[in-house]
């Protein structure tokens, strides 16, 4: 399963790593890009393990709005 | 739980500024009182608490962030009772964060303003009657109607009307097109007079804009190969500033120090040197009809030493025409030659039809075609013949009588075209491609840069050599065939970085084998717009000096904000080894430094073409 989350201006450079640091912690993740420029995650998971929902929530709670995923 | 004056960025920011000045002058009259450390504490929590959010909420993922750092150093300069400096570094902290997000909101802005050209509604024609509809419930072969100062909504093909159409929304040309029945059109034009009726090819979200968005987003996130070796220094930089930090701490006791090492250690400006002046490039770039397909597209863009042209479709339109016609006898040629080729898509054949110029052709009455060589055709009970100068000689056809003339237009890149009946030459018909206008500028302007001009060609070594000998071109490579345009390149290739510009239908290869590829008239080619590292939305051959320009100045913008990101952080690093950088000094210049290196991106988008890039 493949999700984009359009996320809320991101503004130093130090999120992308923390945000991928988590993710990369995260279970049922296969892979994930952090687009700076864009302010997009993209993320590659295991549905059976970890859902969009799960993966958004994880995003917010290190204090990052999730405007839009797809 | 969304309390403005805690959570709205602007206000969290102007109440902190008149709060610190009220502090800073409490501090240098009266001192630490206990109404002063009251309010720095409180300064310290009101604008640090999202920091410290950030801080915990990471360190839940076991990652030390830039935000953990600073709540030590807030929380470690207070234990030391050094309240004016905690509060002093929150507050430059949170205020560096807020204008930092605003300028890069600004440089992002140029693309995201493309974003906002799609009309979201359309005029859809059902039954003879116009119906608004959202532009997303279009399908393909709906049709839709556009007026007068409207926005196309969709691609698609004109089937009635007659439109005078802005393109420059893609091509970033400006003078607009004339759209008859039968011309493509794409979404985000704005007819400027007239109207049609468009038969749709595609969705919204498939149009030719949809995907230059879409490229152009991308490209954003494509890492320039400077930017990766930073990224690199950074993750090595950061843990060793900390280690040094609390080594510093444990030898020398002096916490201030250790802290303030710990501000520093965020190579804030040095991350955010290459991805700013990036964005700023693609940005000034799509405003002028360039797509720079990201970070290591723009680089190796901005250090060609050999630019090799395609011929036909590039340095020329890829239209032939009749330059010239001679005739020997009284019957209307044109019109026979015309009616000759009534049957025939070659695009000899066009050009000669359209050279007619009559609105009626009659069709031949038979037709039989040689490959290769021309045809014969019977019209009004008379059989003639069309073709080269083979097809004329195998029918005995005598071409004494021109053959000086014909000398001199083969000379002179010309393809001829032999009208006979069956025994007696009647008409030569000259057809040329022509070159276009500004490909001798272009090669002038590559020369001026340095720039080795090449052109490959699969047309015969006469031809491509008159038209090379014209414009001015170095080196020519005739009757050279798809495959072996790849060889030509590679030999190319030990000379120094080669940069190959086609017209991306039959050259995708060789845009892909270049150092870099560059993709003309973009629109409606999706191969070109997909091999190549640089598209040329417009027909006009002089975007490429532009792009060239551009990725110059990019790569230039981007050295400068790495030199001066370095000079800061070892300045930094020198400073509070030897005491006279404290925290909140620290705080300030690491800031700053980010801020200009911004500012220094932003000036990208205020760089203009100095060659005309319109028609």
């Amino acid at each position: 399963m493949k999700t984009t989350f359009q996320l809320e201006t991101v503004s130093c450079p130090s999120c992308i790593s923390k945000i991928e640091g988590m993710l990369k912690r995260c279970d049922g993740i296969e892979s994930s890009e952090v687009l700076f420029n864009s302010s997009k995650v993209k993320v590659n998971y295991d549905e059976n393990i970890v859902d969009a929902k799960t993966i958004r929530f994880k995003i917010e709670d290190l204090g990052y709005r999730v405007l839009s995923e797809k | 739980m969304k309390n403005k004056w805690l959570n709205d960025k602007r206000i969290v920011a102007i109440l902190s500024t008149i709060w610190i000045v009220l502090i800073f002058v409490l501090h240098k009259t009266v001192g630490y009182t206990v109404l002063s450390i009251t309010l720095m504490i409180g300064l310290s929590i009101y604008a640090g608490h999202p920091i410290y959010k950030r801080a915990i909420s990471s360190l839940k993922y076991k990652i030390v962030s830039i935000d953990a750092l600073v709540t030590i150093a807030v929380f470690g300069a207070m234990i030391i009772g050094e309240y004016w400096e905690a509060a002093a570094v929150v507050y430059l902290f949170m205020i560096g964060d807020f204008l930092e997000s605003k300028t890069i909101e600004k440089t992002r802005k140029t693309i995201a303003t493309l974003l906002d050209k799609q009309p979201s509604k359309a005029r859809k024609v059902i039954d003879g009657q116009y119906e608004e509809v959202l532009a997303e419930s279009i399908v393909k072969d709906d049709e839709v109607v556009v007026f007068a100062g409207e926005k196309i909504p969709v691609d698609g093909v004109v089937i009635k009307g007659l439109a005078v159409i802005n393109q420059s929304s893609i091509t970033g040309e400006s003078i607009p097109i004339e759209a008859e029945v039968n011309t493509n059109v794409f979404a985000t034009t704005i007819v400027e007079s007239g109207y049609a009726i468009i038969k749709t090819t595609a969705t919204v979200e498939n149009t030719i804009f949809a995907k230059i968005i879409e490229m152009v987003e991308e490209a954003q996130d494509k890492k320039a190969k400077r930017q990766k070796l930073l990224e690199r220094f950074s993750r090595i930089y950061t843990p060793s500033i900390i280690v040094l930090a609390i080594f510093m701490w444990i030898i020398t006791k002096d916490i201030a120090l250790a802290l303030t090492l710990l501000v520093i250690a965020c190579p804030g400006a040095l991350v955010i040197s290459t991805p700013v002046s990036l964005v700023a490039g693609i940005g000034n770039g799509a405003k002028h009809g360039i797509l720079l397909k990201g970070g290591e597209s723009i680089e190796s863009l901005s250090k060609i030493d050999i630019v090799a042209f395609d011929k036909t479709g590039t340095l020329t339109i890829g239209k032939p025409k009749v330059v010239d016609m001679l005739s020997f006898t009284d019957l209307d040629v044109k019109v026979l030659a015309a009616v000759g080729e009534s049957h025939s898509q070659h695009p000899l054949a066009k050009a000669i039809i359209e050279y007619a110029n009559v609105s009626h052709i009659d069709k031949s009455d038979t037709t039989e075609t040689f490959h290769g060589k021309g045809l014969r055709f019977i019209y009004k009970e008379n059989e003639y013949y069309l073709g080269n100068q083979t097809l004329m000689n195998e029918r005995g056809v005598s071409l004494i009588s021109s053959l000086e003339v014909v000398k001199e237009y083969e000379d002179r890149a010309s393809t001829l075209v032999y009208l006979s009946d069956n025994q007696n030459i009647l008409a030569i018909f000259v057809i040329e491609d022509q070159i276009r206008k500004e490909s001798k500028e272009v090669i002038a302007q590559l020369k001026k840069k340095n720039i080795k001009t090449v052109m490959i060609s699969g047309d015969k070594k006469s031809v491509a050599q008159a038209i090379a000998d014209d414009l001015g071109i170095d080196e020519v490579y005739a009757q050279a065939l798809p495959h072996q345009k790849g060889e030509i390149l590679k030999q190319l290739q030990k000379q120094g970085s080669v940069a190959m510009v086609g017209d991306g239908v039959n050259d995708a290869l060789a845009l892909t084998l270049a150092d870099v590829g560059i993709a003309m008239g973009g629109v409606g080619s999706d191969v070109a717009m997909e091999s190549a590292d640089a598209v040329l939305m417009s027909d006009h051959l002089m975007s490429m000096v532009y792009a060239l320009t551009l990725a110059k100045k990019t790569v230039k913008n981007m050295n400068i904000n790495i030199l001066f990101a370095m000079l800061v952080v070892s300045v930094l690093i020198i400073g509070v080894l030897q005491s006279t950088v404290h925290l909140s000094i620290g705080m300030l210049v690491h800031e700053l430094s980010v801020l200009l290196v911004l500012i220094h991106a932003s000036m990208l988008l205020k760089v203009k073409p100095t060659v005309k890039l319109s028609v």
